[in-house]
Parts: C-alpha cells; structure tokens; sequence
C-alpha cells in the first residue's frame, strides 16, 4: 500500500494578507493585490507589482521576538511556517521525522545590490545557507531539501514532498516557497519586454504581459491520516516534464506540459471527466496562455472551469505554484471557485473555460499546473477524501 | 524488477581534466582559466554545436559534460525520450551569472539589462538545454546543496526508476562560481553499463572524489 500525503497546515503570505483566510477572503471579494508603483526602488519606471507592505511585515516579525538578525525573504519563510506550527499541534519541526524543502528562484538576491553591501554576510546568496537559517531557526535537525527550477519550483516541491512521504523516511514535510520583488527580477523580465503596463489579464484577448509580485506560502504534508484537522485533503499525483524546445518560449503545442497532466491524472487513478477545477498558470503572457490551452484542450479538460491567480498575486515565481496550490485546496474547501481578475474577452485559439466570477459550487478536487524557463513544465492534484 | 540500479557512465571535469569512465580523456593547459579551458574542451571534441555560444558559463560546462557522457552511451536510443529523467544539483545556482545581470543594472547612467544574459540566471536552463540537445522529456529537477549530496541524490533518483516515473536517468552536479568549476554528470540505468557499479551514495563517493 502507498503512503498517501495529506495537507495538515498552510499558510499564505502576499499584498493581500498574512494567513489564508484572510488571502482568500480578499480574492472572493476578487480584490487584487497588485498595483501601479509609480515610484518604487524595482524600477527606473513607473512598474505594475504585487508589493507586501514593508511596515505590516516588519510589525508581524517582531511579534516573533528574536534577536537573529533575517533578511527579507527569510522573514517571510519564518513567518509562514511559524503560521503553520500554530495551526496544528500535531507538527513537531524538531523532530528527525520532519523535513523542511524550500522552494526559491532567486533566494537572497537583493544582497547583490550594491545598495544593500555589507548588510548581510556574503553566504547569504546561497540558497542552501537560506535553508541553513531557517531550520536553525525552528531547531529542526534535518539539511532542508532546496527546489531552484523556475516558476514550477513551488508546485515541484510539493511533488517532492509527496514522494518522500511515500518513501517513509520522514512523516511529515514542510514545504514552503518564497521570493522576494527586486530591481534584479524586474529588470530582467522588463529586458524580455514581457511586463505588463497594467495589471496582468490572464487568458484574456488583450493580454500583453506579466505582472510580477512577491509572496510565500507554505503547507505542511503528512502521512499520519490521524493527524488531520477537518476536511482531509490529500496530494493523489504530481509530475514534472520538460518540453525539449526553447529556454524561454514555451512549446506551440503544448505537449510537455501536456505529458505532466496526463501523468498526473494516471498517478491520481483519475479521468480528464472527473477533474473538477484546474488551477492554471496564466502568467498573462500571449504564449504562455496560447500553449496552456492547447494543453487543456488535448487533455480533454477544456469545459473543466479554470482560472489564474497571477492578476491578485503576480507572478510570484517560486513562491506561486505554493500559494496558487493553497487557494485551489481552500476551494475545496469552502466549495468556492474564484473567478479570474481581469477576465474579459476569450484570447487564446482553444476554447478553455475561465471562470469569470467568483461562485460556488461543489470543488472536490484541483488539478494545478506550472510551466517555466527552461521548458520545465509541471502539475500536482489535490483530492477531498471522505 | 529488482530494486537495484546502476551507474552506467559518468563525466568529470574539474581541475583542468575531463575524466570519462575512470579515464583522463583530455587535459588543460597549465594555468588556463575556467571559461577558456571549458571552450577548449569543446574545441577539442569538435562538438559543433552553435548554441553552445550563447550560454553562460554554467551551461557550457554541464554541456559539455552531458555530451561526453551520452557520447557511448546513448540512453536516447535505447529508452523513450519521456522516460529519461534529468535531476541536476550545485551550490552557487546560478550566481555567476546573476553577477553579471546585477552589474547591467546597478549604475542607472549605464543600464542595459539584456534578454540573453537574463535567461541564463536560473541554474534550471541547464536542464533545459540537456534536454534540447537530446530531445529529452522526462522528470526534471534542480537541488540547491552546500556539495553533491550523494545520499539524498542515490535515493530519490532510485525512487523515480523504482516507482517507474522514469527508466533512466542523467544526474549529478554541475557547478561553476568565481572561477571554481566541477561538472560530474552520470547516467543511471536498470542495466549495467561500463562503470559496473550499484547506484548507491559509497559507490558515488568511491567515483566523485
């Protein structure tokens, strides 16, 4: 018999709250955390950005009442989880049986700008000491497990964690995903001319690009079925695969990530009929969209309601496929679709159903999907057990 | 299927030596830095691959590795493309690289943020490239350790294969940081290959010295 994952605890950090709920709350009211920055340290120009509010972060991390001094990301990844170990005393961080894996594109990154030199010791920019600091910090004895694969990472991690809890070597996982807005990821998307001017507009006939954000979120898996707290929710399947085509344009047919939905749905002992809600990428950009769709719409999943969450967060890379998970398993939860910001006219060639309004209706379990740079192309689902 | 897999083949180069299956196939010149060493092993293996211009210097050397070892053995041949997986690690990311955007941005008089170098600063567009060259499609994941952690790498990697999510598998670290380099790429297989060694973190250790 397998070892089945489920999700005992989570939490989501972003513009739009410091917990879940309060995350959740805010995208069924469909209010979006991303904004217009006229001036802002991203950018020479006036940029578009999902921003956590520097003065809230700093009031809720010295709650936590430590000397150690963190740089920005590490407070966020602190904060989530200490979020989380509230939530359910059944989580013990210390314990050999638990395993952090930390999902991140670029970690540290805003220690190389010349403006924050000499702030923080130069090892820092490692992501393997990012991981160091944090389970140090929560006195968990284990070498955290460190996921870097572009904008799949966060749902990636979640595999991971879901195989290693199969193997038994641990019992419970903490998987938890950040990164952080910089004038370094700014710059870089901006030189792609892949930005949007506006907030971002997910599937949308008048999509013209990205809108970045930064965020972490984190859910804590077990394979102690007796440690669930309410509605058992459990990861049923997860893959991964890689397009073989470009570095930075997704495939035109949309056969990698094609390939990880189907494994996925196998691993899940599941039909593309039973599917119930797919939680797409949707960065906004005219290709990423067009090759989703073409995905969908092979998988035969095309009438299976669908959204992107990338115009309330952004893209919020390593960080997305963790909290874009967590919204799908809050769905579940409460049996609450969320409609997709920004949403207007149909624009890609296959007819795929984005859900506009926010509505409810029976959600028993999420397909979520990721693809990024590189060709890596992912997907993970998510099932209400009785 | 039994549960045991193999190291089948695997590339070094580190320290000015291309070490392919215990063999020292090409040396360096004395003193020759890393990017002029990693471009004069491709010179020498006339691999003739025009892309290879336009990576970092973190893809060049994972290149080159994945070619050499790929080079007798050629696991796209023998196993569908989806079921080969590729499962890369290092330390410094891809922080190489990530300096060189930094300094395209940091003096607002002199700003050109370019496309070409901002791509490569993820160490993942490694995998990518691999599985371009080699029309790879299978599982693919990029570890961020303070060094090759052999054990965690032996056992996930046996996972996927006895799990089936993949038959075979390239795998190892490549890493390339302020002038410090070390690329070992092996292949693992259900079958014995030349290397005739178990894949376990000892017989790792015993090849990545």
């Amino acid at each position: 018999m397998k070892l089945e994952s489920y999700i005992i605890a989570d939490n989501i950090i972003s513009p739009l709250g410091f917990s879940t709920e309060e995350n959740f709350a805010q995208l069924k009211q469909m209010r979006t955390g991303v904004q217009r920055l006229e001036k802002s340290a991203l950018s020479p120009e006036p940029v578009c950005a999902a921003v956590i509010d520097a003065r809230r972060l700093d009031d809720e991390f010295k709650k936590l009442d430590t000397s150690t001094p963190y740089t920005r990301l590490e407070q966020l990844f602190i904060l989530s989880i200490s979020d989380t170990l509230k939530q359910n005393p059944a989580i013990d961080i210390r314990s050999p049986k638990t395993l952090l894996i930390l999902s991140s594109t670029k970690g540290n990154i805003d220690l190389l700008d010349p403006e924050n030199k000499g702030k923080f010791d130069k090892k820092r920019l490692f992501l393997w000491e990012t991981g160091n600091m944090i389970t140090q910090h929560f006195g968990n004895p284990n070498k955290a497990l460190v996921v870097s694969n572009a904008c799949i990472s966060g749902v990636l991690a979640i595999i991971l964690g879901k195989r290693l809890l199969e193997e038994n070597t641990y019992d419970t996982i903490i998987v938890s995903g950040g990164d952080i807005m910089t004038h370094f990821v700014v710059s870089g998307f901006q030189s792609f001319k892949a930005v949007s001017s506006e907030v971002c507009k997910p599937y949308d006939a008048a999509r013209d690009g990205i809108s970045l954000g930064e965020a972490c979120g984190t859910v804590v898996l077990t394979n102690d079925k007796t440690k669930v707290k309410g509605t058992a929710i459990a990861v049923k399947g997860g893959s991964s695969s890689n397009d073989a085509n470009h570095i930075s344009g997704p495939s035109r047919t949309g056969d990698g990530l094609l390939l990880a939905i189907e494994r996925t749905l196998k691993e899940a002992n599941m039909d593309a009929s039973q599917v119930a809600y797919i939680s797409g990428h949707g960065t906004a950009t005219l290709y990423n969209d067009e090759m989703e769709a073409q995905a969908i719409t092979t998988a035969r999943l095309q009438d299976v309601p669908m959204n992107s969450l990338k115009s309330y967060f952004g893209h919020t890379l390593g960080a997305a496929g963790i909290i874009e998970s967590i919204i799908g398993i809050q769905s579940m939860r409460s049996n609450t679709l969320i409609g997709t910001y920004n949403y207007n006219q149909p624009g890609v060639t296959k007819p795929v159903n984005i859900i506009k309004k926010t509505t409810e209706s029976t959600v028993d379990n999420c397909l979520k999907t990721a693809a990024g740079f590189g060709g890596c192309n992912a997907a993970v689902l998510f099932s209400k057990e009785a | 299927m039994s549960d045991v897999n193999y190291i089948s083949a695997f590339c070094r180069i580190s320290s000015g030596k291309v070490n392919v299956n215990h063999s020292i196939m090409f040396t360096g010149e004395q003193d020759e830095a890393p990017p002029a060493f990693i471009k004069s092993v491709y010179k020498h293996y006339q691999l003739n691959y025009p892309k290879f211009y336009k990576m970092d210097s973190l893809c060049q050397l994972g290149f080159i590795a994945s070619e050499l070892l790929l080079k007798d053995n050629k696991l796209t041949e023998k196993y569908n493309k989806e079921e080969i997986a590729i499962v890369i690690s290092n330390g410094s990311s891809s922080l190489e690289i990530d300096t060189e955007h930094q300094q395209t941005i940091s003096d607002k008089a002199n700003y050109f943020p370019s496309p070409a170098v901002f791509v490569y600063t993820l160490p993942n567009i490694l995998i990518g490239e691999i599985a371009i060259r080699n029309l790879i499609k299978g599982e693919n994941t990029f570890f961020i350790f303070d060094k090759f952690d052999a054990q965690f790498t032996a056992q996930y990697i046996n996972s996927l294969l006895n799990s089936g999510r993949a038959e075979s598998c390239i795998a190892g670290w490549v890493d390339f940081y302020e002038g410090n380099y070390d690329a070992f790429l092996y292949t693992v297989e259900k079958t014995q290959g030349v290397i005739r060694a178990e894949h376990t973190a000892e017989q790792l250790l015993n090849i990545y010295k």
